[in-house]
């Protein structure tokens, strides 16, 4: 028997079977075939597969496997050594690849799971994120929404305007069915409704404010969910079918001005809250979420400062608009005041003027008239009318000088004077009148008053003269009687008057002089009134017996600058009534003889009378001017320089000149003085410097003093008065004419 | 005419001056300065103040002509006017000098010509006044009489107030 190498297959037995191997190998091997096809496929769609060879070795495999099943198929048949071969080649490599799969899988399937771990990791972590992003974002809406509302608040100062639009804005942005404002009212013990979004009747419904509701939601600052069918909740008729909507209240706190310490922040329990109620949609089925209640909370506190903002506007605004009311009242009393006090000064200022022209003419006539040839009687009489001139003018320079004499700037001219005639002076000019109403006048001067004393003379005798007239004015009948003696010191301590403080001293004496009449007396009750300006006792007899009522205010004036003090005692009307006054006077040493030139002080033997060969120098622009006063100089016999221009004169003067006159109205009049100043620097030698001008105030006369005048001088002059003015400067080498 | 009446005509008419208010006390003051070491004192004082015036009306009027009147001279010229006539006693002129001032102040050109026509009407018066006074007086001493100042009595003298 020969061996045949051929395989033979046992096909009749089995050949169901057979067939249906045949048919499963060849399928397996197309589903072999193609699913490398379509990794391939897959793969090269997809950009991030990582594991590409593994592709390969896997599609090579399977491959293989294909390949396997696929020569399997010729196997069922008798078939030939070489296909045997090829089916062995192909079964030993596939499998060697399988193994090396298999052993390669071990490592790759761990990290394709765990890149399934990490996907659905990351898939978390996403969601979380999303979570987070939504909570950001209705964070920033609801920020959104509060910075929208707080400058819709915050951008009006009136206090309906801020509550209103809190409730408007409110309402909009959390889209709520109503939103209710309730006030406290004044007295504390209620809640007004005050505010509601929907116009509605009951607003000024009143609740009690010790609501066990309204307590919770003061006492948090937290936005509280209340119940619906609470009073503060109830404000409409429920018009929903199933529930009312979710409300929430909070507190506002009202902050007053009051509440802020400078230091300190507010209380909390003087506080006073209003209370904000907010009501969903009924029916809606929403809620409150957390983030709204924040916005309820935070818009709370900004209507709160808000306003108080207001309030402390208002508060501003009322007090500006007060001050700016009081300031305008101010400015028009000051310009009323400072009108008043021009039209005083113009009116004083013209008086002056038109009052000292008559004076000075009967002045400086009756002096005239003195120096021509006059019977005895006639001199009389031009004397007594120059010394009732001279009064009269210095009545008038007092009179227009009340001004100064209450600024107190007023100094008394004191001298020397013979203080019984004073007396017989005033005797003399009261007797006329007294006896055309036939009343005795008695003088009764103490032996022991000294015969000089030292003071005021023409302001004395003024005072006497005032107290005196008005004794014999206000007497109808009866004796007047005045008396003056030395005050000795205890008695003067007696007086006790609140401002008299009367000190003894060895060259001081203090006068009494005492007026008593039997007249028509005074009302103790309006004693005090007399020494008030103006004020004049106004009764039916004194009526008809004119007066300004200025005297006894000036005669206090001047009793006070005296250091004294004047009273009027009085037992009431019909019963007279006494003048009394004390005055401080220097006494007069005899020993000292300088003063005597003093003693007689008479317009007509004044002192020198004539300068001979005095120099002078004169200085004046207007040519008349300078030789009228030239004139007059050469009249009283000085040797007169006369120079017309500033230059000119700080040419011409030098140390010779003892008196230099210059007419200041010329615009460098000033300028030459201060010139002359610097030139000759030792007082006693220098040229006295004195001003000569028309105009009489006190600017100019402040002005010459501050350029270190020696003297100012009135024009016109008379001769009597250079004579005077030469006389007084070169004694004294000073000299300010009272303007 | 004898020296008497001469000397009588002259004190009727000084007094009359005096009433007008032609003249007032500073031009007694001027005749007091007047004696025999200065006999014509009054005449050169008279005289000086006849110059200054005209100069400074001359003045007044051109600076009021101008377009642009500038009120500082013309104050400045008033100003010396004034101190002039008051100087000498001229009353009158004196005080139209003052309104004059008041004027100048207030800057008002209608008045201030105004002003100018009366001081100088004013002027033009006691110009007249004085110089007929002046003759006057050289007549009397021309006569070999003196002027009577003494004569002007108290009685016979009423002051404007």
């Amino acid at each position: 028997m020969e061996t045949c190498n051929c395989v033979e297959p046992q096909w009749p037995a089995e050949e169901l079977l057979m067939k249906y191997q045949y048919i499963s190998d060849f399928f397996i091997a197309l589903a072999y075939f193609s699913i490398p096809l379509e990794l391939i496929y897959f793969v090269k769609k997809s950009a991030v597969f990582p594991y590409r060879w593994v592709l390969v070795q896997f599609g090579a495999f399977i491959v293989l496997c294909g390949a396997t099943h696929l020569i399997n198929l010729w196997t069922f048949t008798i078939h030939t050594r070489t296909v045997a071969i090829v089916m062995t080649i192909a079964k030993v490599l596939t499998a060697v690849v399988s193994c090396i799969t298999a052993l390669m899988l071990v490592h790759i399937i761990p990290d394709l799971l765990s890149v399934k771990t990490r996907e659905l990791f990351l898939k978390n972590k996403a969601a979380e994120l999303d979570r987070e992003m939504g909570l950001i974002r209705t964070q920033e809406e609801t920020g959104r929404h509060v910075r929208m509302l707080t400058h819709e608040i915050r951008s009006t100062l009136d206090r309906h305007t801020i509550l209103k639009t809190t409730l408007v804005e409110l309402g909009r942005t959390l889209a709520l069915e109503e939103c209710a404002l309730w006030m406290p009212t004044r007295t504390g013990l209620e809640l007004q409704l005050s505010y509601t979004l929907r116009p509605q009747n009951p607003v000024g419904y009143t609740v009690p404010i010790q609501l066990p509701v309204i307590n919770q939601v003061f006492s948090s600052n937290r936005a509280v969910k209340i119940s619906p069918n609470c009073p503060v909740a109830r404000i409409r008729p429920f018009a929903g079918k199933y529930m009312p909507g979710e409300v929430v209240a909070v507190r506002v706190p009202l902050l007053h001005l009051s509440n802020f310490q400078i230091n300190d922040w507010p209380e909390l329990s003087t506080k006073r809250y209003a209370l904000m109620v907010l009501m969903l949609p009924s029916d809606s089925a929403r809620q409150w979420h957390a983030y709204e209640l924040e916005l309820v909370e935070v818009v709370a506190d900004q209507v709160a400062v808000a306003l108080s903002h207001a309030a402390i506007l208002e508060e501003s605004m009322r007090a500006r608009d007060l001050l700016m009311e009081r300031n305008v009242a101010l400015d028009l009393a000051r310009r009323e005041a400072e009108t008043a006090i021009r039209a005083r000064n113009d009116f004083l200022a013209v008086m002056n003027h038109e009052m000292r022209t008559p004076m000075h003419a009967i002045i400086a006539l009756s002096s005239l008239l003195q120096e021509t040839g006059l019977t005895p009687e006639q001199r009389l009489m031009v004397e007594t009318i120059l010394k009732s001139s001279n009064l009269l003018a210095t009545l008038i320079n007092d009179v227009l000088d009340l001004s100064r004499l209450e600024d107190g700037s007023l100094q008394l001219d004191l001298g020397t004077f013979n203080l019984r005639a004073v007396f017989r002076e005033v005797l003399n000019l009261i007797k006329p009148i007294a006896s055309v109403k036939k009343l005795p006048v008695t003088l009764n001067l103490a032996p022991d008053l000294p015969e000089y004393a030292i003071g005021d003379e023409k302001r004395l005798m003024q005072t006497i003269l005032n107290v005196v007239g008005n004794a014999v004015k206000f007497s109808k009948e009866g004796n007047i009687s005045i008396t003056a003696f030395v005050a000795r010191p205890e008695s003067l301590r007696d007086l006790r008057f609140p401002d008299f403080f009367p000190v003894p001293s060895d060259d001081h004496f203090y006068l009494r002089v005492q007026v008593k009449d039997e007249g028509l007396g005074i009302n103790p009750q309006d004693i005090p009134k007399l020494f008030t300006k103006f004020a004049q006792n106004q009764s039916l007899a004194t009526r008809n017996s004119g007066g300004s009522g200025l005297g006894l205010a000036i005669c206090k004036r001047f009793v006070n600058l005296m250091e004294g003090h004047i009273w009027i005692e009085s037992e009431g009307l019909g019963k007279g009534c006494t003048a009394i006054f004390v005055v401080k006077l220097a006494i007069l040493e005899c020993s000292n003889e300088s003063k005597h030139p003093f003693m007689q002080k008479g317009p007509a033997n004044h002192g020198q009378t004539t300068f001979s060969g005095l120099k002078v120098l004169v200085m004046d622009d207007n040519g008349v001017s300078r030789m009228v006063t030239k004139g007059l100089l050469v009249h009283l016999g000085c040797d007169v320089t006369t120079v017309s221009s500033s230059d000119e004169c700080l040419r011409v003067v030098s140390l010779d000149h003892k008196v230099v006159f210059m007419d200041v109205c010329m615009p460098d009049g000033f300028e030459v003085a201060i010139r002359i100043h610097e030139r000759f620097t030792k007082r006693h030698e220098r040229p006295l410097i004195v001003a000569l001008t028309g105009n009489a105030n006190k600017v100019t006369k402040e002005n010459c003093m501050k350029v270190g005048m020696d003297g100012v001088i009135l024009k016109p002059v008379s001769v009597d008065k250079m004579r005077g003015v030469l006389s007084d400067l070169l004694e004294h080498r000073v000299l300010f004419e009272a303007m | 005419m004898e020296v008497g009446q001469m000397q009588r005509t002259w004190v009727e008419y000084t007094k009359s001056l005096f009433r007008e208010g032609f003249l007032d006390g500073q031009f007694t003051q001027l005749q007091l300065l007047q004696d025999e070491s200065n006999p014509d004192f009054v005449v050169e004082v008279v005289s000086l103040f006849f110059e200054d015036s005209e100069r400074l009306l001359n003045d007044l009027t051109r600076a009021l002509d101008q377009q642009i009147v500038d009120f500082k001279r013309v104050d400045a010229h008033v100003h010396q006017l004034k101190g002039s006539s008051s100087s000498i006693g001229a009353q009158r002129v004196k005080n139209a000098c003052i309104a004059f001032r008041n004027f100048c102040e207030e800057q008002n050109s209608e008045a201030c010509l105004k002003c100018l026509q009366q001081v100088r009407q004013e002027y033009c018066l006691v110009k007249n006044k004085l110089e007929t006074l002046i003759r006057l007086e050289q007549q009397i001493v021309a006569a070999g009489g003196s002027i009577p100042i003494e004569e002007l009595s108290f009685q016979g003298y009423k002051v404007k107030l």
